[in-house]
């Protein structure tokens, strides 16, 4: 996996807060245009995981490549030119509650790459009909739509200025099982469309299975497996055994069974 | 020791908050201030610092202004100095109370609904989603925040300068029986330009910091509502004290001049 083909490579990324260890050295591959899913547990480090390598959160060691590009060390102007090739759909969608939906999902190319408004009106307009919503959508706030609109709001803005890279952060979460698989469809139908590489991270194993090319398990911080997601059931690892089939006994032991 | 070990825990708890405020004031001049200037931010928030806080700063400055004039006047009768109250209004009002008042009234309104609202965005990932859109939240959010904060709060307190001048002017000459004319004249002749002025450079000042603590504290809120709620507290709170310690410093710094 740890190829020139790489995308996205994340070698011995560490992270702490305070005395807490959250990332302890995660190993991380993934190919251009493939899907990886990162499962695991609740506090896991899932979403600092992503958050290191968006530079939202930086890493106190370790490297983190994109396309053969160092991008730890980016600040500034450089950082936000990286980020331009990046789209994410955040767990709670994230939308701006004082923005109407269409101004949400054009947000990037209005703030971000100077595209006139009109223009960038016409680009929403149209990922918001790639995600299933009507024009008329768009003049709402975020605040009138359902969990699972904002979801697809959400997933609009993600994709809006194309990104070569999307990140997913459970975007099956709190959502019921229909509306589940429709956002998987749309994420499964986006990248397709774009050939994006994207990393999602989840605990939903029925999601993870319909998005993913390959599937890592991560377990206080590190990744314990990785594999084809055809190889999920297969995988002889006690760890993804005990996730997949959502044991209480296992390796893994919670917090609560320890006290 | 159990004693000291507290002190010791509040001392450094102190001083890691001013740290961290210095490093976020330093982020909010170095990136919040220098281009890309969003020109819509800063009109928005101007609207929503300013106009939106005209009510109450004005109902605030009326009432002070009429206030001030029954206690000087009531005070002055005790060695017949009755008719200083006109001059002592106005330099009370525009050295003093304007600027102080409206900072407080507005660190109640906006410091707090500041912290609310970028608390709310940090609780809820639109911060970080404002990163990811390769978008400078200190850029976005604080800078237009903090040049909306110290244009307005002057132009606020500048207006309720007129209307607790006015309201002295209105118990002055309706309740306490001063000729209408010779009030105005009085209040004319002894102001000062400066005594407007050191009221207005207050007011820039007290409107940074209004908005750099609104900023800071919704910066940096975490743990859902609850977070939020004591974000929200803090602002208000911290403004308050730093307003009041600012004031002094700058009646200080201009009476000396």
């Amino acid at each position: 996996m740890m190829d020139e083909k790489a995308h996205i490579v994340l070698k011995d990324v560490r992270k702490a807060f305070g005395p807490k260890n959250v990332l302890n050295g995660i190993n991380l591959a993934v190919p251009k245009g493939r899907s990886l899913v990162v499962i695991g547990g609740s506090g896991t480090g899932k979403s600092v995981m992503i958050k290191t390598i968006l530079g939202i959160l930086p890493p106190d060691s370790g490297s983190i490549t994109i396309g053969g590009e160092e991008v730890t060390r980016l600040r500034g102007k450089e950082r936000d030119e990286l980020l331009l090739r990046f789209g994410m759909l955040f767990q709670g969608s994230a939308l701006f509650d004082s923005l109407p939906v269409w101004q949400n999902v054009a947000f990037g190319l209005i703030q971000g790459r100077n595209t006139p408004r009109k223009e960038a009106r016409d680009v929403a307009i149209e990922k918001l009909r790639q995600v299933g919503l009507g024009p008329e959508v768009g003049e709402l706030y975020p605040a009138e739509l359902s969990g699972g609109m904002q979801k697809r709001v959400g997933l609009a803005r993600a994709i809006a200025a194309d990104p070569e890279i999307i990140f997913f952060d459970e975007p099956t979460t709190g959502l019921d099982p229909i509306m589940a698989d429709v956002i998987n469809n749309l994420i499964v139908d986006c990248v397709k469309r774009l050939g994006a590489t994207t990393i999602s991270i989840t605990h939903d194993m029925v999601s993870a299975r319909k998005i993913a090319d390959r599937i890592a398990m991560i377990h206080k911080g590190e990744i314990v497996w990785q594999g084809p997601a055809r190889a999920v059931d297969t995988s002889g690892n006690p760890y993804v055994d005990q996730f997949i089939h959502g044991r209480a006994e296992g390796p893994i032991q919670m917090e609560i069974l320890k006290a | 020791m159990n004693f000291l070990a507290n002190l010791g825990r509040v001392v450094l708890a102190l001083l890691t908050e001013i740290g961290g405020i210095v490093i976020f004031l330093k982020d909010a001049l170095l990136q919040g201030l220098t281009p890309t200037i969003y020109l819509r931010q800063i009109l928005e928030q101007m609207l929503r610092i300013g106009y939106n806080s005209l009510p109450v700063v004005g109902l605030t400055a009326f009432f002070t202004g009429g206030a001030l004039a029954l206690q000087i006047y009531l005070g002055g009768s005790r060695f017949n100095a009755e008719s200083l109250v006109s001059t002592i209004v106005a330099l009370g009002i525009t050295r003093e109370l304007g600027p102080v008042l409206a900072g407080l009234m507005v660190a109640g309104r906006v410091g707090a609904s500041i912290a609310a609202e970028l608390g709310t965005m940090r609780v809820t990932e639109q911060i970080d989603a404002l990163t990811t859109l390769a978008t400078n939240p200190f850029k976005y959010l604080v800078g237009p925040r903090l040049i909306a904060g110290v244009i307005t709060l002057p132009i606020l307190v500048g207006i309720a300068d007129t209307i607790g001048i006015m309201g002295g002017y209105i118990v002055g000459t309706r309740s306490l029986g001063f000729n209408s004319y010779a009030y105005i004249k009085n209040t004319a002749d002894f102001l000062e330009l400066d005594d407007v002025t050191s009221g207005l450079i207050k007011a820039a000042v007290f409107g940074f910091i209004i908005t750099l603590m609104g900023c800071y504290h919704g910066f940096h809120s975490k743990g859902g509502a609850q977070g939020v709620g004591r974000a929200t507290t803090n602002a208000v709170v911290s403004s308050a004290i730093l307003i009041l310690a600012a004031n002094f410093a700058l009646t200080s710094l201009l009476f000396s001049k």
